[in-house]
């Protein structure tokens, strides 16, 4: 099959569906590629590098449309391009299904087969395709050097002959995948990092990665909704949250916000007033700008300076490293593609009984398929079930009697023995019984690292037994003083054996 | 020559000697010097015996001295680490042979003459020493053969085996009630050749029974047991230096035991019970083996990158390293990356390997200083801090079902949670699972990545990568 990728139409958009890498291996997978001509260039791909790949170069769009079996695209097709579609090709791109309901009906009514790759379920085997991810992480990264861009200062702290710079304490709202990548980012250039996120568990993710997880003074409500994204939380929580955030911004440098409720305008959350409180110079990232932003004063798609803090409402962060982007979006879409093509002969399968493709797929054949049944996995799982808590306190009575039952039954067992036997086993029992005990005193101490030499030692050790061979080798029988013999010759196998091997492994040991 | 009071003497110094022997294993250091106690303590002891108790057969008991002696140096000398679990097996399988020699040589000795109780426990002691020196030496010999391969590493589970062993054991019992009967009126050989024939086929099948996991478990176990028979003959013989040693040691290998137990969350009674790993139990793991995702495979070179870049690397071993004898190159790569900087370590879990302490001989057999090798319980809090973890050739014991799934086999043992790390990199032949027959959610973690391929051949490249 052909797959077409058209020049992105969408002004200011600098993403490209496909990269000459990408290219390579999807002709592994049996298909045949085309390109729009300077598809690519705005990202620095060149159509010589396309070329080069095996690519073949279209002049004019509307042949890519007219010849292509799959059409790859960044952004969702505009009324003109989904006009070109047909009911035999499948599209795959950015669709926001639920932001574009008529693009959906259009969509449904040519018979195309549409897949969203902002659909894919979030689940553990998609990973590789889950491109919201990939551009959420390089939003991250480039929120922060947006910042750094409006920020006056260094981030990282320095101490040099011109005096002393104290490093810049950089806010991050929502540790999502953009949030980890901005800690991540202003972390290396140096920055004091803290975060906050409604969801407890992404507390292990922030610490791992050396920033400050702050915590609210709250009874601890769970802010995780399903596959991994936050819910609305109760007025309490909200009340706590914001006084924090009042509090943060008067220290802070720069904020950077990423919450996002699904299907939701993003949450308000640095209000005039906090911008108003924060230093002069000071910079707000809104990565929720799309959404309607969260910070009251941003403005979508500008930056704006409003008592003295710059406000950067940038929506397209993505399409500012589009190189980087694209070159992950086409990754991510070529796993898709892996996943259609089972056989790798260039034809895709929609199997609407895979989890992923079900979910990913909006419409097919004239009909609407989205939304899909919900994914039922959480990135992180739920508290532990109490349920295996009663098998183990059955097992607890039962091991509490077991000790007692032992030690009366050997208790009554040395009593029967004591009334019986002679005194000169008694004296041997005694210090054997004493010998055990010196045994378990010593052995506890006994490094696990030299368990081996150990065994080897002990093992050389019990070869006392020698003893006894010796004791018979000077009997007159001549049986038991060849067998006496065969003892001695064993033992001292063991004797020398053991001691000589736990030497060569002692020896070995060294610091 | 010598008389008995300083035989005596001699003995308790021995006594004290393989107390200190012992002692001094608490740590590296004092180690060596502890074994030289063992070494003067058991020389003390035979020269006390030779010069006070042997009369006459000196040229016999010299010849028997010198050949078993070289034997035994040969043994040890030429011995490969990797092999130490099997000459240990059957170390301990000459402990149990020797108590069964020396307790039919006693019962034939003319010159030993009981009456009345005295008799009956002599009788007693002389049986229970051959029955456990019998059991030590057979199940020592299976346990050699599984070790080095001659034979399956697979449990044999026969049908009703539990009852066969009772069976077995009531038989004991009741030719040890003939036993000391017929031997009151002079005989009593028929049933102690019985009673020796049974604790023969018991501790073959004992082990035949015992899965390769579980292998650790019963090393030590046969090193209790070659304790106990040391201790029965001394009770037997009247001799304390025997019965104190046998203690020791006996009460050692049962300390091992338990340990190795503990580190997997077994019951000891289950442990010996057997039948554990027999790839029966997958179908019981089979529900949540469904559909666990993808594992993400790694090259050597991109194994190499990670851990030039990383700061912190542990490194978990576990048999597969022994198998492969990856153990030098590992030690390569860790001076190597030391060299750039990067703090390695090593995490061992107490049954990693065959035997107790396995790993540690392998690595320090290889040079790796011990100060960088740690237990489990030592690290385990440090995982979150580890930026590769690199597993070699284990599985079970870095398992994250047994924390997380109640139903899995291996439900409650403690593992090395290597996945609380950023990256963990897992060496391994092919995806079959480990000898508990549990599929392992870690191989597909997100920050999990396969190197698959022979140990020592992908850590070569990766060290050439390096």
């Amino acid at each position: 099959m052909k797959i077409g990728v058209p020049k992105e139409i969408y002004a200011g958009e600098r993403r490209v569906a496909t990269t000459p890498d990408v290219v390579t291996e999807l002709k592994k997978l049996g298909f045949e590629v085309a390109i729009e001509a300077g598809a690519g260039s705005a990202a620095s791909y060149t159509d010589a590098a396309y070329a080069a790949a095996g690519c073949e170069i279209v002049k004019k769009a509307a042949d890519i449309w007219k010849h292509s079996d799959i059409v790859l695209k960044v952004r969702a097709p505009d009324s003109k391009e989904s006009k070109l579609l047909r009911s035999d090709q499948t599209l795959i791109s950015f669709l926001w299904p639920a932001q574009n309901p008529d693009m959906l009906k259009d969509l449904t009514d040519r018979g195309v087969t549409a897949m969203a790759m902002d659909s894919i379920p979030r689940i553990s085997r998609a990973q590789k395709m889950d491109a919201l991810s990939s551009m959420a992480n390089i939003g991250g990264y480039r929120a922060v050097i947006e910042a750094a861009q409006h920020f006056g200062r260094f981030f990282t702290g320095q101490i040099t002959a011109a005096g002393k710079v104290p490093p810049a304490k950089v806010l991050v709202i929502g540790a999502g995948v953009a949030g980890l990548a901005a800690i991540g980012a202003a972390k290396s250039m140096g920055a004091i990092v803290r975060s906050f996120d409604t969801r407890p568990e992404v507390k292990e993710q922030v610490e791992s990665m050396d920033a400050e997880f702050l915590l609210l003074d709250f009874d601890d409500e769970d802010g995780s909704g399903e596959g991994g994204y936050a819910k609305t939380m109760s007025d309490e929580f909200i009340k706590a949250e914001m006084a924090l955030f009042a509090e943060q911004a008067k220290d802070v440098d720069i904020i950077i916000t990423t919450a996002l409720i699904p299907g939701k305008p993003a949450p308000k959350l640095i209000t005039a007033d906090m911008v108003h409180s924060m230093k002069e110079g000071s910079v707000v990232v809104d990565l929720a700008a799309e959404q309607g932003g969260n910070c009251e004063l941003t403005e979508r798609d500008q930056v704006v300076v409003r008592d003295g803090v710059s406000i950067i409402g940038y929506t397209d962060l993505p399409s500012r490293l589009a190189a980087q982007s694209s070159q992950l979006y086409g990754t991510n879409l070529r796993h898709l593609l892996t996943e259609l093509t089972p056989e790798k002969d260039g034809e895709i399968v929609v199997n609407m009984e895979d989890e992923v493709i079900r979910g990913a797929t909006i419409c097919t054949g004239g009909e609407t398929t989205w939304p899909p049944p919900a994914p039922k996995l959480s990135a992180a799982p739920k508290k532990a079930e109490p349920a295996p808590a009663p098998v183990a306190v059955v097992e607890e009575k039962k091991s509490a009697a077991g000790p007692i039952i032992a030690a009366a039954v050997g208790g009554l067992a040395l009593l029967g023995l004591g009334a019986v036997a002679p005194p000169s086993f008694m004296a041997h029992f005694t210090v054997f019984v004493l010998a055990c005990f010196i045994g378990y005193m010593v052995i506890w101490n006994v490094s696990p690292a030299l368990h081996t030499p150990l065994m080897s030692v002990t093992n050389a050790i019990s070869s006392i037994i020698v003893i006894g061979a010796l004791i018979q080798i000077s009997s007159d029988d001549s049986t038991i003083k060849w067998i006496a013999v065969v003892t001695l010759l064993i033992t001292s196998i063991n004797i020398a054996g053991g001691f000589a091997v736990t030497r060569r492994m002692l020896e070995m040991f060294r610091k | 020559m010598i008389n008995a009071g300083v035989v005596t003497v001699s003995y308790i110094a021995a006594t004290i000697l393989f107390i200190l022997a012992l002692g001094g294993l608490s740590n590296q250091e004092t180690a060596r010097r502890g074994n030289w106690y063992g070494i003067i303590g058991m020389t003390i002891a035979l020269l006390a015996t030779v010069l006070g108790v042997v009369t006459q057969n000196y040229l016999e008991l010299v010849a028997a001295l010198v050949v078993g002696g070289s034997i035994g140096l040969l043994l040890a000398k030429r011995v490969q680490m990797t092999e130490m679990p099997e000459l240990v097996a059957i170390l301990h399988s000459l402990v149990g042979l020797a108590a069964v020699m020396v307790g039919y040589a006693n019962f034939m000795d003319p010159s030993v003459h009981f009456t009345g109780v005295e008799l009956t426990i002599h009788d007693i002691e002389t049986y229970l020493g051959i029955l456990i020196g019998a059991v030590t030496f057979s199940g020592s010999v299976i346990a050699f053969g599984k070790l080095s391969g001659r034979i399956g590493g697979k449990p044999l589970t026969l049908p009703g085996r539990h009852l066969f062993n009772l069976g077995l054991l009531i038989a004991t019992i009741w030719f040890g009630r003939e036993f000391v009967i017929q031997s009151a009126a002079g005989g009593g050989l028929t049933p102690l050749l019985i009673m020796t024939g049974i604790a023969l086929l018991f501790g073959i099948h004992m082990v035949m029974a015992i899965g390769g996991a579980d292998m650790p478990v019963v090393v030590s176990m046969l090193n209790s047991y070659s304790g106990w028979a040391a201790s029965a003959t001394g009770f037997m013989l009247n001799n304390d230096l025997l019965i104190v040693t046998g203690a020791l040691v006996g009460s050692s290998g049962a300390i091992l035991s338990y340990i190795m137990c503990r580190a997997m969350n077994r019951k000891f009674l289950s442990v010996i019970a057997g039948g554990f790993g027999t790839g029966g139990g997958s179908a019981a793991a089979g529900g949540s083996s469904e559909d666990q995702g993808e594992v993400v495979p790694i090259s050597a070179d991109e194994t190499a990158e990670l851990l030039a870049n990383a700061k912190e690397v542990m490194i978990i071993p576990g048999y597969g390293m022994a198998v492969a004898q990856a153990q030098h190159i590992v030690y390569e790569i860790t001076s190597s990356l030391r060299a750039k900087g990067v703090n390695v370590r090593f995490g061992i879990h107490p049954v990693a390997g065959r035997m107790p302490g396995h790993m540690n001989v392998l690595l320090a057999e290889a040079k790796v200083p011990y100060d960088i090798v740690f237990e489990m319980d030592e690290i385990n809090e440090d995982f979150p801090k580890v930026d590769v973890s690199v597993v070699i050739g284990a599985n079970d014991i870095v398992n994250p079902s047994a924390l997380d799934e109640p139903d899995s086999p291996i439900a409650g043992m403690p593992v090395l949670e290597c996945w609380k790390g950023t990256t963990s990199i897992v060496l391994k032949r092919s995806m079959a699972t480990g000898y508990a027959g549990v599929q392992n959610p870690l191989f597909f973690k997100d920050n999990t990545r396969m190197l698959f391929g022979d140990a020592k051949e992908t850590l070569d490249a990766v060290f050439k990568a390096l």
